[in-house]
């Protein structure tokens, strides 16, 4: 079950207690996955060890760029969001949703061309280890998309009720993270088991961990790890961290209701000037922790007796995303552009009950155009934006 | 590990359940009416106006909507066959064996017209959603008033569900009235646009529900033909078309501004849905 709030008072954990708790999780058969180093970036992987983190690294972002580079301290957690979400993981880029099969034409048992549809039933036992604020409130935004409605999925369903979910507040936003203005940031409110806030030691000396319960299966995994009670002076760095993160935001959404903008901007002319530097390449829908948009597709082996039924992801950027016979209807990146953007910060709220952007900054850092949503809402909001004064 | 899959299952709704062709009916040069019925577990019953997902074994999944439900089990789509799927569904003779998921979305809803006048009115294939609504009416026809049903297509080849126009038109309690917007000499009904025959029908504004389905293009002046004898937009439902791939709004492709087609239509009161049709894009 989970509650909100810390479930029991918070402790301290050291190196030593952050590898048993991750030590733990595999003992008791967890994937434990994390971010990683890997092809000059940060990549959620399975890790076996505390070892496996990447220990002094952050990261430089911008909009179309993206760099590691070394901290002056050894902190585990010292980046912003990774280059990919957790979708990954609990929304799978593709997925086999069933396979079916027929007896050969001719043979005896052939009824008339029956099939047999037998689906995959494997469900990954996965703990997230390193999940930011504005990627837990992404995880519950695909909660509301894939199982708040009158259909769940069930891959979805099963993946997310036994994924248990390790956060850490935030302490090195980069110049694209716009998280305070998404409420959804830095500090993790709900929907983690456990929270850890990383405070780093100067001189590369071994970080520690204000380590709080917010579910029952965290406290319990908490209970399992060496800890000490959390003196008011750790609870007091702790807060430090995630309130200087809070300060150094590299970017912010315009403060503006973006529901009513967007339906009343259907025609603004700056769409027509993003579709000039937009590539309808999709980076930004594939990196978004939220889009959640899939084709299906159909393959058969040459017998034509095998066939397997696949979903993967698809964008709203591309051309058959709105195919209806004879043409699509979205065929032009102004339409495309304005249906991603009108929908991420706008019919979501319609559609769900929420804006669909968390403000990780993955579709600033990840476009190749560079195209930062933040901008390009300043320039539609235009006038509806009050100046505020200093 | 994997375990047969029942449609009702933990997989559903994305599993398809197994329905056999008992029968095919040629309706023009390129669509035909199949009837299926259940080899195994039968979806849940559908409403007129809902659809389902369609599958060709190994070929692809199409969105068509019910034309017809004899209320016996046996479903019956009308396809037009304008792509790999469609044709191959169109293709399929008795004893073919295909996919069915659903049924999905909202429905006419006509029972919404009781003691009130319905006007149908329907242009090419969107007479095929149409039809159980038609007959829904006639079903319990005491519930209503006045029953209009306005046809149009192309050309008088492209006439479908000769039968139930025979049967429609045979009753003294329903309008039928059918035109065609190019005929040769052999033609001696109407001639015109569907519009053409809205401006003929007595209409009590305040009192009638209509149901629209044809093209879009067809569906906007037709509303406009409405609203122009006073029917407030409310009063008015449209079907919409969409690229749909999953029917239960978790794929995206469908979204009309807020609107999720499979989820919150296909069918949608005019007034609902005016201002996002008329958003061009480009």
């Amino acid at each position: 079950m989970k509650v909100d709030g810390a479930a029991s008072g918070p402790v301290v954990l050291d190196t030593a207690g952050l590898a048993a708790a991750v030590e733990t999780l595999i003992g008791d058969g967890w994937s434990v996955i994390a971010p990683t180093v890997r092809d000059g970036a940060m990549v959620h992987d399975v890790i076996e060890s505390v070892a496996d983190l990447p220990t002094g690294w952050g990261d430089k972002q911008e909009p179309g760029r993206y760099r590691l580079r070394r901290r002056d301290d050894s902190a585990r957690f010292g980046y912003a969001a990774p280059a990919q979400s957790w979708k990954r993981l609990l929304f799978p880029p593709r997925t086999t949703l069933w396979r079916a099969h027929r007896p050969p034409p001719g043979s005896a048992d052939r009824d008339a061309g029956d099939f047999v549809v037998q689906v995959a039933t494997a469900t990954p036992r996965y703990a997230f280890l390193g999940a930011r604020a504005c990627e837990v409130r992404a995880i519950e935004i695909q909660d509301r998309v894939f199982l708040g409605g009158a259909h769940t999925d069930p891959g979805y369903r099963a993946a997310r009720e036994s994924a248990l979910v390790i956060a850490v507040n935030c302490s090195s936003p980069a110049d694209t993270c716009f998280c305070s203005s998404m409420d959804a940031g830095p500090r993790v409110a709900s929907g983690a088991d456990v929270v850890l806030t990383e405070v780093a030691e100067p001189q590369h000396r071994e970080p520690w961990y204000l380590a709080e319960a917010f579910s029952d299966r965290g406290a319990a995994l908490l209970r399992r790890v060496p800890s000490a009670a959390a003196t008011p002076e750790a609870i007091d760095a702790a807060d430090a961290v995630v309130a200087n993160a809070a300060a150094h935001m590299g970017r912010e959404m315009p403060d503006v209701d973006l529901h009513e903008l967007l339906s009343e901007s259907l025609e603004h002319p700056r769409w027509d000037d993003v579709a000039e530097r937009c590539l309808a390449c999709t980076s930004c829908t594939l990196v978004c922790p939220t889009c959640f948009c899939s084709s299906v597709e159909d393959v058969t082996d040459l017998t034509g007796t095998e066939a397997r039924r696949d979903r993967r992801w698809a964008s709203c950027f591309e051309l058959d995303h709105s195919y209806l016979h004879g043409g699509s209807i979205r065929s032009g990146i102004r339409s495309m552009y304005r249906q991603w953007l009108t929908h991420k910060l706008g019919t979501w709220f319609d559609q769900f009950g929420t804006s669909g952007c968390v403000g990780c900054g993955r579709c600033v850092t990840w476009c190749p155009a560079g195209i930062d949503i933040t901008e390009e809402i300043r320039a539609i909001a235009g006038p509806h934006l009050q100046e505020v004064t200093p | 590990m994997t375990a047969t899959a029942t449609a009702t299952g933990p997989m559903a709704p994305m599993v398809p359940h197994r329905y056999r062709v008992v029968s095919r009916h040629t309706e023009t040069s390129d669509t035909v009416t199949i009837h299926v019925e259940p080899l195994g577990d039968p979806i849940d019953a559908p409403r007129p106006g809902q659809f389902a997902m369609l599958w060709a074994f190994g070929i692809g999944e199409v969105p068509i909507s019910f034309s017809g439900l004899p209320g016996d089990g046996r479903l019956g789509h009308t396809i037009r066959a304008v792509g790999t799927a469609t044709s191959a569904l169109a293709a399929s003779e008795p004893g073919t064996v295909i996919g069915v998921r659903g049924p999905f979305g909202n429905g006419w809803d006509v029972g919404d017209a009781d003691g009130g006048d319905v006007m149908i009115v329907a242009g090419g294939l969107g007479l095929a959603p149409l039809r159980p609504a038609v007959d829904a009416v006639l079903a319990e026809r005491d519930r209503y008033r006045r029953a209009v049903l306005l046809i149009g297509t192309r050309s008088p080849d492209d006439l479908m569900f000769h039968d139930d126009l025979a049967r429609w038109r045979g009753r003294l309690d329903l309008d039928v009235q059918v035109t065609v917007d190019a005929a040769d000499t052999g033609w001696h009904g109407d001639v015109g646009v569907v519009t053409t025959l809205i401006g003929r029908v007595p209409v009590e504004p305040g009192n009638t529900l209509a149901l629209v389905c044809g093209p879009e293009v067809m569906m906007r002046f037709t509303t406009r033909s409405l609203i122009d004898r006073g029917l407030d937009a409310e009063r008015i439902r449209v079907s919409l078309e969409r690229n749909m791939q999953c029917g239960v709004g978790h794929c995206g492709h469908c979204q009309l501004g807020p609107e999720l087609v499979c989820l919150d239509g296909p069918v949608f009161a005019w007034s609902r849905v005016a201002a996002q049709s008329a958003v061009r894009e480009r």
